[in-house]
């Protein structure tokens, strides 16, 4: 495992391949887009997906939380797929959940599919959480140095053969998006507007690889379809 | 025919095309109808075709008014408006011609019973094509319906010449069993032997290459002096490329026209109805007209490049010439050297009469699982009844009773183990143990989304902006992540530039330009037939036999044979040698480019732990070659039965194969739904991406009844497992390694494919991206950081149009169509191969 460091108004910050970023100096884990219980979410529309999606997101998740052992971990917004999401959980899940938030100060930035804190579990509540020079966000475009999520960036490479997609952390020296952590979340094309308007002079975007990560810059990734949600 | 009609029995007519079957399935109703009127529907006619339906319905309206008989004859497909939808639940016409789509979603009305309780006959037509696929299971399954709403209708298929004609006798047969002896078999003589022989292009034998161009001014000769033709070829890339190429020669003004798949409807049927007019010269096309309404007018097929099977090459040398005494003509263009040798026995088996093609396997747990909750739809029934009624349709004549109870328990609440959805279950059960669908919004969900047919993810591709453009048809999605605003490609024929995607349409504008790429699909080409594989296997063993081959081709087997030696019939030959600093495995299987392209995978995993670090693989219809870092040692053992174990699964884990048929499964089953009402602008919303729904699946619930639908869909298509096993099997203990010091004679086809094939999603793509990011930064550093990557990572496989002389592998071989383009075909010689290089 090789995570990659890059500068953010002059802090040093670590992006893990498994989709997270650490922070050393501060001991913070920040985690985008988890969209617990969206299969159940999704059953309540007609399509009855497998069940499972919140306990794989939290089996990826817990082993990232032992590994660093934050003392403060920042769940960037819809961290829930929807307002009852937290309602739903099953109680094992629920129970890892309040375990994790045992271990270190849980952190929950209200997002847009879910604008109030998750009922019955412990942590604190904040539109926007601000962390020395830089502030945590669940939709970027502030005008401070910031940490986002919401988009689910995915960036296409072209390579020898075929266009590769990963999902993707992009970033430039004031902002830094993270890829959606969630088991059933897709992605958008880093060079949609919505993602590249956020870099007008350029980014960086480094995509999730096994055990590492791969860097380009936003130039050489390629326009595609969008996929999934 | 009528002798089996009047009994009320089933019938099974065989017939070559051309000998007026159709009608002959009709005679039986028709007879019936003008003895004794009656007002209900009487005969249902199903083809895999609505063209087909549409065309049967003109000719049977005719003849019926000119004898003044008082006989309705209604279509009823996808196209048919509201209104006559409405009017022929009302009062149904004596004779309704639909397709098996549209029958099931008659069946899943409440009224279905009303409909079709007078039913008298139903004419199954094309049941050869229909058999074995999943369109089959499903009108399989609306049959064991139909004979449970009308017991007495009889059931009369219409086939081609099959190998095997025992699945569709259990098809037609009421218990869904071959041996019910309820069924009569008629066939009619076969027409007069097709005369079929093979035209070579000039100068030497391409040694690789699948597009045949070169042979494009033979192509065109044959087509001037022909009455009309049909140009078929194995893609729809190949197509575009050959009527280009065609009409670059085509001085003559000749009207030559394209069909295939994926272009606009409309646009097809412009092209079936300017070929029925007779106003073509020809047609190139792909298996878009395998089937269809019969053109009298047709006198010369022509297949170019390999045929794949014989009996894919006798149903289309069946397209022309459609009077069955008189003899079909059919010229074979083979594209390279091992196509030469599968012509050459595609046309011993046409002669010899000897049909190839696999047995229909089970049906699919998918269909059913939409097929239940269209009986749900339909009207409340037990799991007893039901499971009955299912195992009197012949691909589920054996299914187990715990799969049907799997099944119906997803359906009914998706089926985890984890029982998380009570409360959104699609069926609920009475207090009697009847299922119900589970409110109107289900039944009109299903009723939205039924069909077995799924294709990858789509885009429109549109000439112009706005709602002005004319739309010219669709390309997969992975084509156009390929492509950059600017970059020219080739579609409809046309040379067309893309400006844009704009949500799931493709904007173009007109172009010119001597490298457009060629849009490629995937799954497109059939692999080799075991049948032709093992013709071909003898074709080499026999030494004696070469002397009807083309020089060039002989003389390389001769070659082979004293520089290693041939494949037996009976053994796997496996070739290892040194080349530039590399190690080649080669390794003539036979099993068709599938089976191949997945032991390519199982192959490099066993040398990766062997410790010979393999670097890569490629594989086509006859072979497959693997390149590594250091020498293949102990290469019986890489052939072990045992691959097909942790290997196999392993691999299907990540496969992107598995994969695509998760998705085909996971949409006919109706876990994703394709159309959602009211939900066309916030598609977002609701659909969700499948590949992740397989990876939790997999890990949570690996027993789950779809994965297991996926892994017997992986027996055979993109997979093909079942192929391998049956090679690992055979080549047990007869595996012949031959160490060699260099390249032999007959790998150098295979050699060439390196850096020209696709490499598939989801395999090796750590290293394309390493590989990527190197060049990227190299690119960054010097001074390109904004600029498109170099062009050797943009070549894409399929655009071999657009490969660059410099980007070959060394040597003077050149194949036919990839290497050169478009511009250059025209007069190009290629060079020999030196094998001493």
């Amino acid at each position: 495992m090789t995570a990659a460091p890059i500068h953010i108004a002059g802090e040093r910050l670590m992006l893990d391949p498994d989709g997270v970023l650490w922070w050393p100096a501060r001991k913070l884990l920040a985690v985008a887009d988890l969209h617990l219980e969206k299969g159940s979410s999704l059953a309540a529309r007609g399509a009855l997906l497998p069940p499972y999606d919140s306990r794989a997101t939290l089996d990826r998740l817990v082993p990232l939380i032992r590994r660093y052992r934050p003392e403060r971990i920042v769940a960037l917004g819809d961290s829930f797929h929807d307002r009852h999401g937290a309602a739903r959980l099953a109680a094992a899940e629920a129970d890892r959940l309040r375990a994790i938030a045992e271990g270190a100060e849980l952190i929950w930035v209200l997002g847009n599919h879910d604008p109030a804190p998750p009922a019955g579990f412990p942590g604190a509540v904040a539109t926007e959480w601000l962390e020395g020079p830089i502030a945590f966000r669940h939709e970027g475009g502030g005008a401070t140095p910031e940490i986002c999520g919401h988009h689910h960036p995915k960036a296409w490479v072209p390579t020898r053969g075929k266009a590769v997609s990963r999902p993707c952390f992009v970033a430039d020296a004031r902002r830094l998006m993270l890829p959606a952590f969630g088991a059933y979340t897709g992605g958008l094309d880093v060079r949609d507007q919505a993602i590249a308007g956020l870099f007008p002079r350029g980014a960086r975007v480094f995509l999730q690889g096994r055990g590492r990560l791969y860097s380009f810059t936003l130039g050489q990734v390629r326009q595609a379809a969008e996929v999934g949600s | 025919m009528l002798a089996a009609a009047r009994a009320g029995r089933s019938a099974l007519l065989i017939a070559p095309t051309g000998a007026g079957k159709t009608l002959a399935g009709f005679l039986g109703s028709l007879a019936d109808l003008a003895e004794r009127p009656s007002a209900a529907l009487h005969t249902l006619y199903i083809s895999p075709l609505k063209a087909l339906a549409t065309d049967i319905a003109r000719n049977l309206t005719a003849p019926i008014a000119g004898m003044g008989l008082p006989i309705t004859v209604e279509t009823r497909t996808g196209d048919t408006g509201a209104e006559a939808r409405k009017r022929q639940r009302a009062k149904p016409p004596h004779i309704l011609l639909t397709t098996p789509e549209s029958l099931a979603v008659l069946l899943s009305a409440p009224d279905a019973t009303a409909m079709f309780q007078g039913l008298a006959a139903v004419v199954v037509d094309e049941i050869h094509a229909l058999a074995g696929t999943k369109r089959g299971d499903q009108l399989a399954l609306c049959l064991a319906r139909l004979a449970t709403i009308a017991p007495a209708a009889r059931r009369v298929g219409l086939s081609a010449t099959v190998p095997h004609r025992a699945p569709l006798i259990a098809f037609l047969s009421a218990g869904g069993r071959a041996d019910a002896d309820d069924v009569s078999v008629i066939e009619a003589p076969g027409g007069a032997d097709a005369s079929v022989r093979m035209v070579l292009p000039e100068g030497p034998l391409p040694w690789s290459g699948h597009m045949g161009l070169l042979a494009t001014p033979d192509i065109y000769r044959l087509v001037r002096d022909a009455g009309t033709s049909i140009v078929f070829v194995n893609t729809r890339a190949q197509a575009e490329l050959v009527f280009q190429a065609l009409w670059r020669l085509n001085d003559d003004g000749l009207a030559i026209a394209l069909h295939h798949g994926s272009l606009a409807r409309e646009q097809r049927e412009r092209v079936e109805a300017a070929m029925a007019a007779g106003k073509l010269k020809a047609v190139v096309a792909t298996s878009s007209l395998d089937l269809g309404i019969d053109w009298g007018n047709v006198d010369l097929v022509i297949q170019v490049g390999a045929p794949k099977g014989v009996s894919r090459l006798l149903q289309r040398i069946g397209r022309a010439n459609h009077r069955w005494n008189e003899a079909s003509r059919a010229v074979l263009v083979p594209a390279n050297r091992f196509e030469v040798l599968e012509c050459r026995a595609a046309v011993e088996g046409v002669a010899a009469h000897d049909l190839d093609g696999d047995a229909p396997p089970p049906g699919g747990l998918d269909v059913l699982a939409q097929h239940i909750l269209g009986m749900a739809c339909a009207g409340p029934f037990t799991a007893d009844d039901l499971y009955a009624e299912v195992t009197r349709a012949a691909p589920y004549a054996a299914l187990p009773r715990r799969d049907f109870d799997d099944v119906l328990r997803y359906v009914a609440d998706g089926g985890y183990a984890l029982s998380a959805y009570e409360r959104h279950r699609k069926l609920f059960r009475d207090s009697e143990g009847r299922y119900h669908a589970a409110s109107e919004a289900v039944m009109r969900r299903h009723r939205m989304n039924i069909g077995t047919i799924v294709e990858a993810p789509l885009l429109k591709v549109k000439l112009g902006r706005g709602f002005g453009g004319m739309q010219l048809g669709e390309i997969e999605e992975y084509f156009v992540s390929m492509l950059n605003p600017g970059d020219t490609f080739l579609f409809a024929g046309r040379v067309l530039r893309f400006d844009r995607l704009r949500e799931t349409t493709v904007e173009c504008s007109p172009a010119q330009g001597q490298d457009p790429k060629v849009p490629a699909y995937a799954g497109g080409r059939l692999p080799l037939t075991t049948y032709l594989a093992d013709r071909v296997r003898a074709i080499l063993e026999r030494p004696e036999s070469w002397d009807e081959l083309p020089e060039n081709v002989a003389e390389w087997l001769r070659l082979q044979k004293s520089r290693s030696r041939l494949p037996g019939r009976n053994d796997l030959l496996v070739e290892t040698f040194p080349r530039g600093g590399k190690w080649f495995l080669v390794a003539y299987c036979f099993e068709g480019r599938n089976a191949h392209q997945t032991l390519g995978m199982l192959l490099t995993r066993r040398m990766e732990r062997a410790g010979f670090g393999p670097l890569g693989f490629v594989a086509t219809d006859y072979v497959v070659a693997v390149w590594s870092a250091h020498q293949p040692l102990r290469v019986a053992e890489l052939f072990g039965e045992d691959m097909l174990g942790d290997d196999l699964e392993e691999w299907m884990a990540e496969s992107s194969m598995l994969r695509r048929t998760f998705r085909t499964v996971a949409v006919i089953a109706g876990l994703i739904d394709r159309h959602v009402p009211g939900a066309e602008k916030n598609r977002r919303q609701v659909t969700i991406n499948t590949d992740l729904v397989y990876d939790v699946l997999r890990k949570h619930e690996p027993d789950h009844v779809l994965l297991r639908a996926t892994r017997a869909d992986a027996a055979r298509g993109l997979v093909d497992v079942g192929r391998i096993a049956g090679l690992l099997a055979r080549a047990k203990g007869r595996v012949v390694h031959m160490a060699l010091s260099r390249v032999s004679p007959l790998a150098v086809p295979v050699l060439l494919e390196i850096g020209r094939e696709s490499v598939r999603a989801g395999e090796g793509e750590e290293a394309l991206l390493a590989e990527a990011e190197e060049a990227a930064l190299v690119a960054e550093a010097m001074g390109e950081a904004e600029s498109p990557p170099a062009p050797q990572q943009r070549v894409h496989p399929v655009h071999r149009a657009n490969f660059r002389r410099g980007a070959r592998p060394s040597g003077s071989a050149v194949g036919n169509q990839g290497r050169s383009t478009l511009g250059t075909i025209r007069g190009r010689r290629q060079g020999e191969l030196s094998l001493d290089e």
